[in-house]
């Protein structure tokens, strides 16, 4: 079993683990009911779907000519990128109050809410004080 | 090779669908999202079935418009402008 086949084998193991996932986060995509859930499953390809791909095309690419590892540049920049538009993502969702409300705050504490200002009761009482 | 060809552009066609009945406005910012990485994938896995590099330039663009674009598209949901 020499070095050419271990990379082989090695490239088609990372390229099915990737499509497996790129399906799954279709998939989950598609069939969940919430839009916060449905945020969930394209995480999926964003990490390992994509990696996988990228270490097959690494491993293959030092196997058949000189290749380089710059494709983990893009691997960085997606695993850098992904908490910021899921996190633009999940902001727009409780801008549009399309997933579920959060609790209310419990009295004498603290909590974010999604009230503005001036209809929060607490910061009136804040203000008047 | 082909059959994961396949199947990243089945997934593709599965975010557009989501994409057409996505009920709201993040929904669809979302399945856009969910594209752009499909079609780092593609590319990738084009670049792999062609044995070349060139490829990796055409991946990283891509990923960044992606970002730029979800960033931009989000930021005008949220705020009714994208540069204030």
């Amino acid at each position: 079993m020499n070095t050419e086949l271990i990379a082989d084998y090695a490239t088609a193991a990372l390229l099915i683990i990737g499509a497996i996932f790129a399906l799954v986060a279709a998939i989950g995509l598609l069939r969940f009911n919430d839009p916060m859930k449905r945020m969930h499953a394209p995480t999926k390809i964003g990490t390992i779907g994509v990696g996988a791909l990228l270490g097959a095309s690494v491993v293959n690419a030092n196997t058949a000519n000189d290749g380089s590892f710059h494709e983990l540049l893009i691997m960085a920049f997606l695993f850098v990128t992904a908490p910021i538009s899921a996190h633009f993502i999940a902001k727009v969702n409780l801008h549009k109050r399309d997933c579920d409300t959060p609790p209310p705050p419990r009295q004498d504490e603290t909590w974010a809410t999604l009230q503005a200002p001036d209809d929060d009761p607490k910061d009136k009482a804040a203000q008047t004080s | 090779m082909t059959q994961e060809l396949d199947i990243v552009q089945l997934s593709v066609i599965m975010a557009m669908v989501r994409l057409v009945i996505g009920p709201s406005v993040g929904d669809r910012i979302l399945s856009l999202d969910t594209m752009v990485v499909n079609a780092i994938g593609l590319i990738v896995l084009l670049g792999i079935s062609q044995g070349t590099q060139i490829y990796f330039e055409v991946a990283m663009i891509i990923a960044m418009l992606g970002f730029v674009s979800t960033v931009a598209l989000a930021r005008f949901v949220l705020r009714g402008d994208i540069i204030e």
